[in-house]
C-alpha cells in the first residue's frame, strides 16, 4: 500500500461509485429487456402505418454510455420496386391463405 | 405476535446466514423469543452455523407438507433456551415448499414467537420470493463492492414489488446492514465507503459489520458470534444492529477489535 501510495495510485472506490450509480439508475427505470422489446413493438407499430416492414427486419439496440445513451433501431424496408413486385405476386397470395386458414378452422373449432 | 423478518441479499456468500444466526442469538440473548427458519432448500447451512446439524430429524417441508407438527421440527439452541431452529431439507426438489404451506408455516410462528428471521437463498428464485413473501421488515445484507451493491438495489426493488406488504399497498420496513467492512481500506479509497452504498441504494442503514476473522471462527465452531465471542467487534456490531431492530435508538460506530487497533497505531508508527 505504502508503495502504491508512493507511486500516486488513486484508490478504485470512486470508480466502483460511479459505474454503480450509471447503472442502477439505468436499471431501475426499466427493466432493460422490457424496454427493448416495447420499443420494437411500438416502432414497428408506427412504421408499418406507412410501409410494409416484415418484423423481423426491425432491429433495436442500445448502447449506454457515461454522458449518453445510444439507441440504434435498424429497420429494413423494401424498395419501391421489390415492394410493387411482391405486392404482384405474393401480397394478395399472403392475404388469401390467411382468410382461407381462419374460415376452414373456425367451422372446425365450432363443430 | 411476533415480527417476521427477512434476511436477503440477492448475491451469495456476502453474510446472510451469519447474519440470521447471530442477530437471532442476539435478540435471543435479550429475553425475546426467536425462531430462524431456514429457506435455502436443497443447501442448508443454517444449522450448521448454528451448531445443530447433528440435531435435525425433521425440516421446514416436512412441516409445510403437514406430515409432522412444527414443534416436532422445531430445534431448541442448546446455549440459549429462547432461540429456535427450524432447518432447511436437504431434498433437491425446490418445489417442494409450497406458497400455501409456507404461509401456514409462518402464521404457525408468528404465533409463538416474538421474532420470526427467514435466512433467505441467494438469487431471486422460488425460494428467495418465498422467505420475503411474508415479511413486516427486510434486512438487506450486502458487501461493500460493486456485484454485490447491485444486487442489494434489485431486491429492494422486489422487496417494494413482490411481498405480501407491498401488494396490499403498504411498505415493507427494510434496513441495509453492511458485512465485511473493512474501514482502512475504505478510508484509503479501496472500497466503497458507508456513505457511498447508502446513497446509492438509499435504505436506512441498520449496523456496519467489520470484517474480522472471528466471523470465520464463530462458524467453524458451530455458534453465533454474538454468542461464542460476544466482545468482540463484529459480535458488538451484530448487537447494536439488532437492538436498532428492535425499535432502540444506537448511535451508529464502526466497532473494532483493541487487538487490530494496536496493530493499526503499530503499523502507522512503523510506516
Amino acid at each position: 500500500m505504502t508503495l502504491s501510495r508512493l507511486f500516486g495510485r488513486r484508490g478504485s472506490a470512486p470508480v466502483a461509485r460511479e459505474r454503480l450509480q450509471i447503472l442502477l439508475e439505468y436499471e431501475r427505470g426499466l427493466n432493460q429487456s422490457d424496454l427493448v422489446a416495447t420499443l420494437r413493438d411500438e416502432i414497428l407499430a408506427t412504421v408499418s402505418k406507412y410501409v410494409t416492414v416484415e418484423p423481423d427486419k426491425v432491429q433495436v439496440k442500445v448502447d449506454r454510455g457515461d454522458a449518453v445513451s445510444m439507441l440504434e433501431v435498424d429497420i429494413e424496408i423494401p424498395n419501391p420496386l421489390a415492394r410493387r413486385q411482391m405486392a404482384g405476386s405474393t401480397g394478395t397470395a399472403t392475404g388469401a391463405p390467411k382468410t382461407d386458414c381462419g374460415q376452414s378452422r373456425a367451422p372446425e373449432g365450432s363443430s | 405476535m411476533a415480527k417476521v423478518v427477512v434476511v436477503t441479499s440477492g448475491k451469495g456468500g456476502v453474510g446472510k446466514t451469519t447474519t440470521t444466526a447471530s442477530l437471532g442469538a442476539a435478540l435471543a440473548r435479550t429475553g425475546d423469543t426467536v425462531a430462524v427458519v431456514d429457506f435455502d432448500v436443497g443447501l442448508r447451512n443454517l444449522d450448521l452455523v448454528m451448531g445443530a446439524e447433528r440435531r435435525v430429524v425433521y425440516d421446514f417441508i416436512n412441516v409445510a407438507q403437514g406430515s409432522v407438527k412444527l414443534a416436532q421440527a422445531m430445534i431448541r439452541d442448546k446455549r440459549i433456551d429462547t432461540l429456535w431452529l427450524l432447518p432447511a431439507s436437504q431434498t433437491r426438489d425446490k418445489d417442494a415448499l409450497t406458497e400455501t404451506g409456507v404461509a401456514r408455516v409462518i402464521g404457525e410462528l408468528r404465533e409463538k414467537f416474538d421474532w420470526v428471521i427467514c435466512d433467505s437463498p441467494a438469487g431471486i428464485e422460488r425460494g428467495a420470493t418465498l422467505a420475503m413473501r411474508h415479511a413486516d421488515m427486510a434486512v438487506v445484507v450486502t458487501n461493500p463492492e460493486v456485484s454485490s451493491v447491485r444486487d442489494s438495489d434489485r431486491m429492494i426493488g422486489l422487496l417494494d414489488s413482490k411481498t405480501e406488504k407491498a401488494e396490499n399497498g403498504e411498505r415493507i420496513d427494510k434496513h441495509l446492514l453492511i458485512t465485511r467492512f473493512d474501514v482502512g481500506r475504505a478510508t484509503r479509497g479501496e472500497m466503497l465507503n458507508i456513505d457511498d452504498v447508502l446513497e446509492i441504494l438509499s435504505t436506512p442503514l441498520l449496523g456496519i459489520i467489520p470484517e474480522s476473522e472471528e466471523v470465520l471462527r464463530a462458524s467453524n465452531l458451530g455458534a453465533p458470534v454474538t454468542l461464542s465471542s460476544p466482545a468482540s467487534a463484529p459480535a458488538r456490531a451484530y448487537i447494536d444492529a439488532a437492538r436498532r431492530l428492535s425499535g432502540e435508538f444506537v448511535e451508529m460506530t464502526i466497532p473494532s477489535d483493541k487487538k487490530n487497533l494496536i496493530f493499526k497505531l503499530f503499523g502507522r508508527r512503523a510506516a
